[in-house]
């Protein structure tokens, strides 16, 4: 007798996405397809797809979805939010798209404490529009508008975008997670699901950061880019919990 | 009916809640910060939605993601801030999404004055944004008529799926004046069934976006944009004309410039000049047509154009004349508002002019 152990999630439509070979955002889909269904919201949830690679993850994403102008997802989910406040609401914004043009709306989005989770993708480059640097790119990190690598004299420094908005009020749950190898990714799914779960208590803004492979744009092959998520994004961008209310509440 | 005494900004914010509006979402900017002020205090009361936003391009995008949810949403600014949200009325455009956008008008460019102003003419009627977009620009010319506009204005982002522009200035604004509640009943709920809340009946999802990366496809859905802009051009056309019929001259105003011109109409008829004015209440769509017919009438010299600006509506007199008729413009700028006296004087030179 067959028996079936794993298949594709309900939360995922049937259609092949246009991300490159070894992109992470495929695997992001599936952990937020997959919490969706679990926590029986699939039918109800709200996503903001913002300008970048992502902005087609409506047609991926099997809920109903809303795209928004480059970085201004915070701002297109709070005005979702404010008028069905009993709906979950996501946004999946890439690191250009939250930490560069939408660096204001995610900073107010968070001080307001606003009841929608932001799933963050940092893979330290513009995927897009074809490889520019970003805030959040390495230091002699090569990309086509820093060819030399980045240098902090020239470019300044990678910003830290979950500790930078775990220093605010309204930020009640932030993680930085990575979808680089199978530990870490149910770690990520495990931080996307209490987001989420706690983004239903109406306590305020909740937060996932994912380190993530761009394997084209970084110019390696996607098991080497996987391994240079855990090996070097992330001594710059520290995984784990950055801050969590809740956590903080117990005696 | 009784009449109440209302300022201008408080009226029309009021005016929005009544007719139906359940989220503002605004910043401030004088001259029109009455009206986040009074949306505040009475939007919450009245079950809906306010937030303050951090900027002008954060307003306009939560007025998008709420009218993607499939609420009756509005915002508010003046001309800096109408600057700022440029990109937003274009994805509302692009995503056929209703809203309806104030815009006290003040005097620019760049910072500019706070006094009033109607050189946003151009911004609000050629294309809002990028690409080719229009929406339907509603110009009121006193309190009453603002107040009367405002269900219009959702009515009609209801009806067409279109951001809906009212545009005046801080002088109605700022000014009280008494009106009547002509209308008191809210707006039907329009069936919204492309709305992002959540699966429908049927199980299908619901994906609000301008994107169509298909050339082809976009130049077919910009195409769905011009019939309906025919059709809003065929049904929606406002226009006021006083006096036009037989007249010497025509005096082509909008908004508070058309109350002081006839203040300078009524000194005119005393000495035997008939000028009549022709206010368009639509700024998009025009009244070409309306205004073209009364012009070519052989008792009329002239049409001038008087705007608080260096001539932009003068484009569209121009357009709806076409030299069949000279085209003359007097107009005040950069936060310079014309006196009536200045208006006579310059139709009487006109008059003069087109009796050699």
């Amino acid at each position: 007798m067959t028996q079936i152990i794993y298949q594709r999630s309900k939360g995922l439509k049937d259609v092949e996405t246009h991300y490159c070979p070894g992109c992470h955002h495929g695997i992001i889909h599936k952990l937020i397809a997959e919490v969706l269904v679990e926590m029986d919201l699939l039918d109800t949830a709200v996503g903001v797809s913002p300008v970048g690679c992502s902005v087609l993850a409506g047609n991926y994403l099997d809920c109903d979805f809303v795209e928004a102008a480059h970085g201004r997802a915070p701002a297109v989910a709070t005005g979702i939010k404010r008028v069905l406040p009993n709906h979950l609401v996501f946004t999946y914004q890439g690191d250009g798209d939250l930490a560069s043009i939408g660096a204001g709306e995610i900073v107010h989005a968070t001080a307001r404490g606003e009841h929608f989770t932001t799933i963050f993708i940092n893979n330290a480059i513009y995927g897009m529009t074809g490889g520019q640097m970003a805030p959040t790119t390495l230091l002699g990190q090569k990309t086509t508008t820093s060819q030399s690598g980045r240098d902090p004299l020239l470019h300044g420094r990678p910003v830290r975008m979950a500790e930078m908005l775990s220093t605010l009020d309204g930020m009640a749950y932030c993680e930085r997670v990575t979808a680089a190898n199978m530990p870490e990714l149910n770690k990520a799914k495990r931080a996307i699901k209490k987001a989420f779960t706690l983004q239903m208590q109406g306590i305020g803004h909740t937060f996932v950061e994912v380190l993530s492979a761009c394997p084209t744009n970084w110019g390696m092959s996607p098991a080497d880019a996987s391994a240079w998520v855990k090996s070097t994004m992330s001594q710059v961008y520290p995984l784990g919990v950055k801050k969590d209310i809740t956590a903080e509440e117990k005696p | 009916m009784q009449k109440e005494l209302w300022k201008g900004n408080e009226a029309i914010a009021e005016a929005a809640i009544r007719a139906g509006c359940r989220a503002y979402f605004g910043y401030p900017i004088t001259p029109q910060n009455e009206i986040p002020e009074y949306m505040s205090k009475r939007m919450p009361e009245s079950g809906g939605v306010f937030v303050q936003a951090e900027s002008e391009l954060a307003a306009i995008n939560m007025v998008y993601g709420a009218a993607a949810a499939g609420a009756r949403a509005m915002t508010s600014s003046s001309s800096p801030g109408i600057s700022l949200m440029q990109e937003g009325i274009s994805y509302l455009v692009g995503s056929d999404l209703p809203a309806v956008i104030v815009n006290m008008m003040r005097g620019g460019p760049g910072l500019g004055t706070i006094q009033p102003g109607q050189a946003d003419y151009y911004q609000a009627t050629r294309s809002p944004g990028h690409g080719d977009g229009h929406m339907p620009v509603l110009a009121p010319s006193g309190i009453q008529e603002a107040v009367d506009l405002m269900w219009d204005a959702f009515e009609m982002a209801d009806k067409y799926l279109t951001p809906v522009m009212v545009v005046a200035d801080g002088m109605i604004g700022q000014m009280m004046e008494p009106i009547v509640w002509n209308r008191t009943e809210p707006l039907p709920e329009a069936d919204k069934p492309w709305a992002a809340n959540g699966r429908d009946g049927e199980g299908q999802t619901h994906f609000v976006s301008s994107l169509r990366l298909q050339s082809s496809e976009n130049e077919q859905f910009v195409h769905t944009l011009k019939e309906k802009y025919e059709e809003i051009t065929k049904n929606e056309v406002r226009y006021e004309a006083v006096g036009c019929k037989n007249a010497d001259i025509l005096i082509a105003a909008f908004g508070t410039t058309a109350r002081i011109a006839s203040t300078a109409i009524r000194k005119l008829e005393k000495e035997g000049i008939r000028a009549g004015l022709f206010r368009p209440i639509t700024l998009w769509p025009f009244p070409y047509e309306a205004l073209k017919e009364l012009a070519l009438q052989e008792s009329v010299k002239a049409v001038l154009t008087v705007e608080m600006s260096l001539g932009q509506m003068h484009e569209d007199v121009r357009l709806s004349v076409l030299d069949k008729k000279p085209t003359p413009f007097y107009g005040r700028t950069g936060g310079m508002v014309p006196e009536p006296k200045d208006i006579a004087e310059k139709v009487r030179e006109v008059i003069k002019e087109a009796g050699k």
